[in-house]
């Protein structure tokens, strides 16, 4: 399938100075395999990926040594690398402040930049940000030199507290990581995007739908993060494509200034002239 | 001696994290590293020492969300 590309004119977004073209942020992980994974990226068109550290795995056991043995995080490096996709480490599945910033740090030597998506998780069920330990966790790093992307709620005083703690971009969630339930609060999300009218705000996790990130970006949201709606569709690399259509739709739709709803019908065929036939 | 390597025991002889890098195949992978909950840079693994029940992480990049 071609990549996507799009229709209208640059109209570039920017990120802690650095300019993207691409308004769609993909997530990396449970793809069927890494080749889709890669071809899912370039039919996405996607500029920025976002990727994580675990221990690495396919390693020779202590005292076992098997030198030269392929490693997975190794070769899953070596693809991201080939694609020429900038990327935003995470810190997923961080519970407490001192994880999360020293996944933060291992991040940054690691993958030799200062973006971090900062995650701190409260709750199992729902992975929904612990925003307190977000807010410390951000304001330790922001003062380290990170440019933080905090995954947060759409929650206004903790946006607030955010860019006071010196993060530059938003990140609150559609909806639960993973659940594909679309934009939970559209009001919230719209405040949001009314409260902070230049702060990069980016809809993160729950999208399930190219519909939700079309939706997104008509309320001016700059960009979309999502994983799982690419990953786990029966054709990611189509629905890729799909989601990277419906972002340029939104974001056009934002920009041309959409009409406003009413309660009661208008005809949008002229009256004057109709004939009377009774 | 005994260590914990990503969470499992290991019975190691390097005396350094670089040492020990080395000893399981590690020496040209590209991994962040921590011990005892604290990161160590790469060029400070030839100067961190390794000590019976230390906790070392090796992560490395991999795929997420």
């Amino acid at each position: 399938m071609d990549a996507y590309t799009p229709h209208t004119a640059a109209d570039p977004v920017e990120f802690y100075g650095t300019q993207v073209n691409s308004r769609l942020l993909l997530g990396t992980a449970q793809y069927p395999s890494p080749a889709i994974l890669a071809e899912a990226i370039r039919a996405s068109a996607a500029e920025i990926v976002t990727v994580s550290l675990r221990r690495e795995s396919g390693a020779a056991k202590a005292g076992q040594s098997e030198p030269g043995k392929a490693l997975a995080g190794q070769s899953f490096w070596q693809l991201i690398r080939d694609l020429g996709v900038k990327v935003l480490p995470n810190t997923a599945g961080c519970k407490t402040v001192k994880e999360a910033v020293t996944t933060a740090e291992m991040a940054r030597e690691l993958f030799d930049t200062p973006w971090i998506k900062l995650e701190v998780i409260g709750e199992d069920d729902t992975l929904q940000p612990d925003v307190f330990g977000l807010v410390e966790a951000a304001r330790i790093l922001t003062r380290d030199g990170f440019q933080v992307f905090p995954y947060t709620t759409d929650d206004l005083i903790v946006a607030d507290k955010l860019l006071a703690a010196g993060c530059e971009v938003l990140m609150p969630w559609g909806a639960p990581i993973g659940s594909g339930r679309g934009l939970n609060n559209p009001y919230g999300l719209r405040s949001m995007r009314a409260h902070f009218p230049r702060v990069p705000l980016v809809v993160d996790a729950g999208v399930g739908l190219p519909s939700h990130a079309a939706a997104a970006m008509e309320f001016g949201y700059d960009a979309v993060l999502l994983n799982t709606a690419v990953a786990k569709a029966g054709d990611p690399v189509k629905m890729a494509r799909a989601f990277a259509l419906a972002i340029e739709a939104g974001r056009e739709g934002f920009r041309a200034d959409p009409m406003e709803a009413r309660d009661m019908a208008a005809p949008s065929t002229p009256v004057m002239g109709q004939a009377h036939f009774g | 001696m005994k260590i914990v390597v990503n969470g499992e025991a290991a019975e190691i002889r390097a005396a350094t994290l670089a040492e020990l890098m080395a000893e399981l195949g590690y020496a040209d992978a590209i991994v962040a590293t921590a011990v005892n909950g604290a990161m160590v840079r790469k060029a400070k693994r030839d100067a961190t020492p390794i000590a019976a029940g230390d906790r070392v992480e090796i992560l490395a990049p991999m795929q997420g969300g």
